[in-house]
């Protein structure tokens, strides 16, 4: 099969060897390839020094391995039932305390500059992927609304369509799913808005059409398929949260020392690897990030 | 109850129903057949995971083989209500086969636990079993079983005689701590497990139900004039 591909790609978009090897799936993703090819254009995107060196994991892990609760609890559902989501036309709605509120097309989006983030990805149920990101950072578009002295916090909201999130005919979760950061959290330049992975534009099951990526928290914080986001001078209420107080902070910063209550985090399991890893603090963003909670008591404000 | 007569008065597990009986050609057929399904979902395990079709093949033979103990574990349950409900005694003569089953996929759960999934960090599974609720339930659990598995042979039947029943009632124990277990590992979706918790206060209702009857009955005993 010949698939011709633009000279600019990235190396991460070239099917990594585990997925070549496995014949069903290349064959997967040799159809995604040439769906996106004829579809949706290719993205874009420059490499970033904020990149991790770390070999990314495989696009069939990424894509159907997924915790996506809209589209249901397993982590096989959201790549069983992500199809029907339609994710054009789509609108992302910027105000609350900023100087202009207005709303924002995917395609407006789309042409922000963006970059490639490699990021490591740390569940909250102690496993942990690689994942190249294409995005750009949260802080470009928050300039553009110009966020008010008033403004301390953002909240984020997804999409809520019952009929195409069949996870949302039951209330498992408080919908529409919500998150939250800190303004100096959310200007941070690792705080990224994920469009595509792996060279094309996200699927379905990994947030499209624009998701939240914050590499140094918990991978719920990293809100999916976003309609909404709203400065506000208050601390916004938050899905998980919402659901389980005592398990799940608003901070969600990755923390080897303070253990869910129901298990360990002080190791993690890499989808491909055989033997647990120790977990870093703040995800191994510690160096970047850890000057933000600084004379915070992280074990209170988990 | 139409069948009320032909029904034994005791619900507990009866000893004598269990020792074996030379097997006749059917019912010899019938068992290797049972015991074949039983390891169908531990094959389908493995060739899901040879076949590297689980992205965290760890994680997916720890979750198999625990919702399969749950599985035979609640077929053993169903064995004596079931008998009971259709008079088929024969029934009985499988409850040893899937009670070993459940056993045996507990087993390989835990070893999964302990191997796979900490590597023997004896450390972080001391701790584990102490300070997770649900994982000192599980391992509850297991302990529980281990006497009953060992005492499952025709040998223990007979130099147990009464106690036998009295040993083998810790599977109602079981049964209550494996489905805690699950529920209690559950992040939100509790679907699954509240399938399991129905089914077993389905299987243990039976059982009180059938216990509290004749009492209830001898307690509203019209006086004799």
């Amino acid at each position: 099969m010949l698939i011709q591909k633009p000279s600019d790609i990235p190396p991460s978009e070239i099917t990594p060897e585990a997925v070549y090897l496995n014949r069903r799936s290349f064959m997967l993703g040799a159809a995604g390839l040439l769906l996106s090819a004829e579809t949706l254009a290719a993205l874009a995107a420059k490499k970033s020094p904020l990149s991790t060196g770390e070999p990314p994991n495989s696009l069939k892990d990424i894509t159907g391995y997924n915790n996506y609760y809209e589209f249901g609890t397993d982590k096989a559902d959201p790549a069983a039932n992500a199809g029907r989501l339609k994710t054009r036309p789509w609108n992302v709605v910027v105000d609350g305390d900023v100087m202009k509120p207005r709303s924002f097309g995917i395609e407006e989006l789309l042409k922000f500059p963006q970059e490639e983030r490699i990021y490591r990805l740390r569940c909250v149920e102690g496993w942990s992927m690689v994942i190249p990101w294409i995005g750009f950072p949260l802080a470009s578009l928050l300039k553009q609304v110009q966020p008010t002295g008033q403004a301390k916090y953002v909240a984020f909201e997804t999409l809520q369509r019952p009929a195409e999130m069949p996870g949302q005919q039951r209330r498992v979760l408080d919908w529409p799913y919500r998150e939250g950061l800190r303004l100096d959290e959310a200007l941070h330049p690792l705080t990224l808005l994920a469009v595509g992975l792996y060279g094309n534009p996200l699927p379905n099951q990994n947030g499209a059409p624009i998701r939240l990526v914050v590499p140094w928290k918990y991978g719920f914080k990293s809100i999916k398929s976003i309609v909404r986001i709203r400065l506000t001078d208050k601390q916004p209420p938050t899905s998980w949260n919402l659901a389980a107080p005592d398990e799940y902070g608003f901070y969600s910063n990755v923390n080897p020392a303070v253990d869910h209550p129901r298990w360990s985090q002080a190791s993690e399991r890499r989808i491909g690897e055989f033997f647990k890893r120790k977990t870093l603090p703040f995800n191994g963003y510690a160096d970047q990030v850890a000057g933000l909670y600084r004379g915070m008591d992280l074990r209170r404000d988990f | 109850m139409i069948s009320d007569k032909t029904l034994p008065a005791s619900t507990l597990p009866s000893a004598s129903a269990n020792l074996a009986r030379p097997a006749s050609r059917p019912l010899a057929l019938a068992k290797a057949l049972v015991f074949i399904a039983c390891l169908l979902p531990l094959a389908r395990t493995a060739w899901i995971v040879v076949d590297g079709q689980a992205v965290n093949p760890i994680e997916f033979i720890t979750r198999s083989t625990g919702t399969w103990t749950l599985v035979w574990l609640l077929a053993t349950l169903a064995v004596t209500p079931l008998r009971r409900l259709t008079g088929w005694n024969v029934l009985q003569r499988f409850r040893r086969l899937l009670g070993l089953f459940a056993f045996c996929y507990a087993a390989l759960h835990f070893t999964t636990y302990l191997w796979l999934d900490q590597f023997f960090d004896w450390h972080a599974i001391v701790k584990d079993i102490a300070k997770r609720p649900f994982i000192t339930v599980g391992f509850a659990a297991l302990l529980l079983m281990t006497p009953l598995a060992v005492t499952s042979t025709d040998g223990w039947l007979r130099r147990l005689k009464r106690n036998w029943g009295r040993l083998h009632r810790l599977v109602y124990a079981v049964a209550i701590l494996g489905v805690t277990h699950y529920w209690w590992l559950v992040k939100k979706d509790i679907r699954q497990p509240l399938i399991y918790a129905a089914v077993l206060a389905l299987l243990l209702g039976l059982r009180l139900y059938w216990r509290a009857r004749p009492a209830r009955h001898a307690a509203q005993g019209r006086p004799t004039t």
